[in-house]
C-alpha cells in the first residue's frame, strides 16, 4: 500500500537525518531512487524548486513526492513521516534536557554521527554529479557533447560564485539563464 | 514555563500557531536560514524565550534526528505552551510549504515539458550541484579533524559511493563506533 510505504520511506528518512538543509539529501538519494519515485535527475529540479519556495527542505520534499506518487493523502502521509519523528524525540527530549546532553551515549553518538554525515554528503555530490553531468551515461563521445561541457562550465561558475557568496536563489536563477541560452545557442536536444 | 488554563491556554496556541506559520512562509531554503527569523519573532518581539533558551533551541536541534526547523518549532512550542504548543508551532511552520508545494506540483508538471523550462533546468541542475557541494565543503570544514572522524568520514564516503550501502546502516555504525570510541577514550582518561 503506497500511503504506509510513503509514511514508513519518510519516517525512516525523518529518524536518520541529522542536521538541517542538506544533510537530508543523501538519505531522499539513496531511499527515493531505489523505490523509483523519482528520477536523480528530478530530485535535483526540485531542490532548485524547494530552494526557491518558502518552509522547510524536508516538507518541501516530502509533501511533493508525496503528490506525485499518492495524491494529497500521500503528501499528508509523507510529511506526517518527515515530521513525526522529530516531534517525538523533542517532546521526550525537552523534559530531560540537561541529562541528554550531558550523556556519554550521546556523546558517543555524535562523534560518530558528524563526520559520518559528512562523508555521506560528499557522496551525494559524486551521486548529484554523475546524474547532472552525465545524464545518458558515460560512453566515448560524452565529454565532447555540448550538454556536458555547458553543465561543467555552468558547475565551475557556481562554485565559484557560492564562494563569493551570491545568494543561492540568486545561483538559481543564474544557472537558468545560462541553460536557457546556451540551449538554444547549440540547440541541445531535450 | 506555567500557563495558564482555558482562554489564556487557547490564545496562546493560535499566536504560536500564526507566529511559526509566518516564519514557515517567509523563510526561503529552511534550517538555519530560519533561526534569525525565530531570534526576531519569539526572543525580540514577543519575549517568549531570552536569547540562552534560543541557544539551547540550536544545539538540542542540532543534536536530534529530523530537520531542524520542525525540530526547533516543537521545542520551542514546548517550552511556551506544553504538548498543545508544540503541536500548533509545528503545524504552524509545516502548514505553508504543504500547501504551496502542493498546488506547485500541478503547475510544475504542466510545465516540466516546455523547452525553454528543460534547458533552464539544465543549467539549474549545474547550479544544484555546486549548491551540495559548498554544504558538504561547509560541513567538512566545521567538522573535528582528528584521526577517528576522519576515518568515519572517507569510510562512510566509500561504502555509500562505491558499494551503495544505505545511508541508514551507515548512520547506524557511525553511531556504535562513536559510543565505543568516546567510552575507549573516557576510560583511557581515567586511568
Amino acid at each position: 500500500m503506497i500511503l504506509l510505504e510513503l509514511f514508513i520511506t519518510f519516517f525512516k528518512i525523518g529518524l536518520f537525518t541529522f542536521g538541517g538543509g542538506y544533510a537530508m539529501v543523501p538519505l531522499i538519494n539513496a531511499e527515493v531512487l531505489e523505490k523509483g519515485w523519482m528520477t536523480g535527475e528530478q530530485l535535483v529540479n526540485f531542490i532548485a524548486v524547494s530552494e526557491s519556495t518558502p518552509g522547510p527542505f524536508a516538507v518541501n520534499i516530502s509533501t511533493y513526492i508525496g503528490m506525485e506518487t499518492g495524491g494529497i493523502l500521500g503528501a499528508l502521509c509523507a510529511t506526517l513521516g518527515v515530521i513525526l519523528p522529530s516531534f517525538i524525540v523533542i517532546l521526550a527530549v525537552a523534559r530531560f534536557i540537561d541529562a541528554f546532553r550531558k550523556s556519554t551515549l550521546m556523546e558517543g553518538v555524535f562523534t560518530g554521527i558528524k563526520p559520518g554525515a559528512v562523508g555521506l554528503l560528499f557522496a551525494a555530490v559524486i551521486s548529484v554529479g554523475l546524474t547532472t553531468l552525465f545524464p545518458d551515461g558515460i560512453n566515448g563521445d560524452v565529454f565532447t557533447s555540448p550538454l556536458f561541457l555547458i553543465t561543467l562550465i555552468t558547475f565551475i561558475l557556481m562554485v565559484i560564485l557560492s564562494f563569493k557568496k551570491l545568494h543561492p536563489i540568486l545561483m538559481i536563477v543564474l544557472s537558468g539563464i545560462i541553460g536557457i541560452a546556451a540551449g538554444h545557442i547549440f540547440d541541445i536536444p531535450v | 514555563m506555567e500557563h495558564k488554563k482555558n482562554d489564556s491556554e487557547n490564545h496562546i496556541y493560535l499566536s504560536l500557531f500564526l507566529t511559526f506559520f509566518m516564519i514557515g512562509a517567509f523563510t526561503f531554503g529552511g534550517g538555519y536560514a530560519m533561526i534569525p527569523v525565530i531570534q526576531r519573532e519569539i526572543v525580540d518581539k514577543k519575549g517568549w524565550l531570552k536569547k540562552d533558551d534560543l541557544l539551547e533551541m540550536l544545539a538540542v536541534s542540532e543534536s536530534t534526528p529530523g530537520p531542524i526547523a520542525i525540530n526547533s518549532a516543537t521545542f520551542v512550542g514546548y517550552r511556551i505552551g506544553g504538548i498543545g504548543g508544540a503541536f500548533f508551532s509545528t503545524l504552524g511552520v509545516v502548514l505553508p510549504a504543504f500547501v504551496i508545494i502542493s498546488l506547485l506540483s500541478f503547475v510544475l508538471d504542466a510545465f516540466s515539458h516546455i523547452k525553454e523550462v528543460k534547458y533552464a533546468f539544465m543549467g539549474i541542475r549545474a547550479g544544484v550541484l555546486a549548491l551540495i557541494l559548498k554544504a558538504a565543503l561547509s560541513m567538512f570544514l566545521q567538522c573535528k579533524k582528528d584521526i577517528f572522524s576522519l576515518f568515519i568520514m572517507v569510510s562512510a564516503f566509500i561504502l555509500v559511493a562505491v558499494f551503495s550501502i544505505s545511508p541508514v546502516f551507515i548512520i547506524l555504525g557511525c553511531a556504535l563506533l562513536g559510543i565505543i570510541f568516546t567510552l575507549l577514550m573516557k576510560r583511557r582518561i581515567k586511568k
